[in-house]
């Protein structure tokens, strides 16, 4: 049946034969990773660049004179130049590496919210946020005096655009914050809409692009984006190295994050000058293999492309919520009309921690808990959740796999 | 799903859908919540003037059905007891085998297997310890007969000093 649903113009033998994991037998059975959205597994072209970096190319970066230094500092910016062009940003000056997505905020509720915000100004952030896009603000708000302001979201887990008005009523918000795509109901942002929105009332827009990196093209110039933000691991490459995309004119205006060496200009005992962005914001010697993964990881995507990848993704999660729809007593959380390959779920009876430990007994790998989205399991009012979500590697018999694990865990909890 | 069959016997089975020491009692002398701020977990337990111990679990099975056999085990029990009595409960789900003293709490010597799940078992019994002390601490009250402070002091501490594990985090 699963056969006849392929839509997939992906080879998927051959790209399920890059990863070299996938191979792997869990508790005796084949492997069922259904747990990207957590962090992705890594292609063996990932591995290979950063083996090759540290067997024949590596010394520390922008320091030395001699030839390793002057070549390992020519691919760790060529990572840069690859990143700008991979979410079309206006300039390579544009990109910070970061060590992830949260540090990326965190250097944004820094760096932009202590120096360019005020207090009395007003951030708002959704009801569907990772904790790595509420906690910074929280800690921006009590340490600043800046206002933090939450957005609902609808039944359906898509942004009430009511609510969003009303916060901006006063003309005090100087921030949007919000995901791209949320990590617990899959739910894509209309992110150009929200720009446009934030541009229109005084704001600036930052992008939480963790989950929607991986499964669309993301052109910060078409969003007009103020700030964006990814992790590597999630995008197939390395734990360690994320991504601040941020306009120019913003990262010039903002003071340092963190201070040493990598982000000066000239230091004395009595003070210091700082490097231009990007260089500002990445004191200290950086996660140079790692950065050499992530542009191999770049690399490894768009060699597939977002087109194919994208339609892989719709055609499994269309087939996922279909077959899943169907077990009895299954509760898929959120039903956006623009949604991705991240599906929550509860199960009448049995408990997301024991749903996810029989499933791993079953070679089948999925999340149970709160997501990093301890208010958004409040709001829909359950305390877990159970969640499948895919990979460019995720294959429909994967998904038909979940489903008749689930079957079996619905008949010891019957 | 053999191996699972085994973790989730009928014993857990039937204590987590039908727990026999659920609810708030009407008399409480002491009372403490556990949290696993990993999965959101959450177990409330009360303990009465008797000594008898009851429970409010929002959690999976492995952790209502460990509640509701900690709560038959130690009903009635000193403080002392308790404390060995968890330390040798917590002995059975990190090694993994029974102790012919413990009786049903053996139930849960399979969560062994599942090294993110023996917290789940043992959350009750943090929160109970934490019960006792909290009830120790209160000034001017008459102690209950079955928890003495030295007791506690002697035998819990090594126990209370693990707590609910506050330390675990997740990625996602």
């Amino acid at each position: 049946m699963s056969a006849m649903l392929e839509t997939d113009v992906m080879d998927m033998a051959a790209i399920r034969a890059d990863f070299p994991i996938l191979g792997q037998l869990v508790h005796g059975k084949k492997l069922v990773f259904l747990d990207s959205a957590a962090s992705a597994q890594k292609p063996r072209a990932v591995i290979d660049a950063m083996v090759h970096s540290m067997e024949a190319q590596y010394a520390n970066v922008h320091r030395g004179l001699h030839f390793m230094s002057e070549r390992t500092s020519d691919a760790y910016e060529a990572v840069r130049d690859r990143t700008a062009r991979f979410l079309n940003a206006a300039s390579r000056d544009e990109i910070v590496f970061t060590r992830n997505a949260t540090e990326s905020i965190n250097l944004v509720a820094h760096s932009f919210g202590r120096g360019v915000l005020k207090a009395g100004d007003a951030v708002v952030v959704s009801e569907m946020e990772h904790h790595a896009n509420l906690v910074p603000w929280q800690m921006l708000r009590d340490a600043h005096g800046v206002e933090l302001r939450i957005a609902k979201i609808t039944d359906a887990g898509e942004l009430d655009f009511a609510s969003l008005e009303a916060q901006f009523a006063d003309g005090r918000v100087k921030l949007l914050a919000v995901t791209h795509m949320s990590n617990v109901l899959g739910t894509y942002m209309p992110a150009e809409r929200l720009a446009a929105f934030a541009h229109a009332h005084g704001a600036m827009i930052l992008l939480d692009g963790s989950q929607a990196v991986v499964h669309r093209r993301v052109d910060v110039q078409a969003i007009d984006a103020d700030f964006y933000v990814f992790s590597g691991h999630k995008l197939y490459g390395p734990t360690g190295i994320g991504v601040l995309y941020a306009k120019r004119e913003l990262l010039e205006a903002m003071p340092p994050f963190l201070g040493g060496g990598d982000m000066i200009g000239s230091v004395s005992y009595e003070r210091s000058t700082w490097a231009k962005p990007p260089h500002r914001f990445e004191a200290g010697t950086p996660a140079i293999i790692e950065t050499i993964g992530l542009g191999a990881a770049i690399d490894y995507v768009e060699s597939i492309g977002f087109e194919a990848i994208a339609a892989h993704e719709r055609s499994l999660t269309d087939h996922a919520l279909a077959v899943l729809s169907q077990i009895e007593g299954l509760n898929i959380l959120g039903q956006a009309q623009d949604r991705g390959g991240v599906i929550s779920f509860t199960m009448q009876g049995a408990h997301a921690h024991d749903i996810a430990t029989l499933l791993d007994r079953q070679g089948i790998a999925v999340r149970a808990g709160h997501h990093c989205a301890e208010p958004l399991m409040g709001r829909l009012g359950v305390s877990s959740t159970a969640r499948a979500s895919f990979g460019l590697y995720t294959t429909h018999d994967e998904v038909d796999a979940l489903v008749t694990g689930l079957q079996r865990v619905q008949k010891m909890f019957a | 799903m053999s191996d699972t069959a085994e973790l989730y016997q009928t014993l857990i089975m039937d204590r987590s859908r039908h727990p026999r020491f659920a609810g708030r009692p009407a008399d409480i002398v002491a009372e403490a919540q556990g949290d696993n701020p990993m999965c959101g977990d959450r177990v409330h337990v009360f303990v009465g003037p008797d000594g008898a111990v009851a429970h409010e679990s929002r959690g999976c099975a492995i952790m209502t059905a460990s509640a509701d056999l900690m709560a038959e085990a130690v009903a009635g029990k000193a403080a002392s007891e308790i404390a060995a009595l968890r330390a040798s409960f917590e002995q059975v789900v990190t090694t993994g085998t029974a102790d012919p003293r413990l009786g049903d709490l053996n139930a849960l010597a399979g969560v062994s297997e599942y090294r993110s799940r023996i917290r789940c078992a043992t959350l009750p019994w943090s929160a109970l310890v934490d019960a006792l002390q909290a009830e120790l601490a209160k000034p001017n009250q008459a102690e209950p007969a079955n928890f003495k402070q030295a007791e506690l002091a002697n035998n819990g501490q090594a126990a209370l000093a693990r707590n609910d594990g506050q330390e675990d985090h997740q990625h996602g």
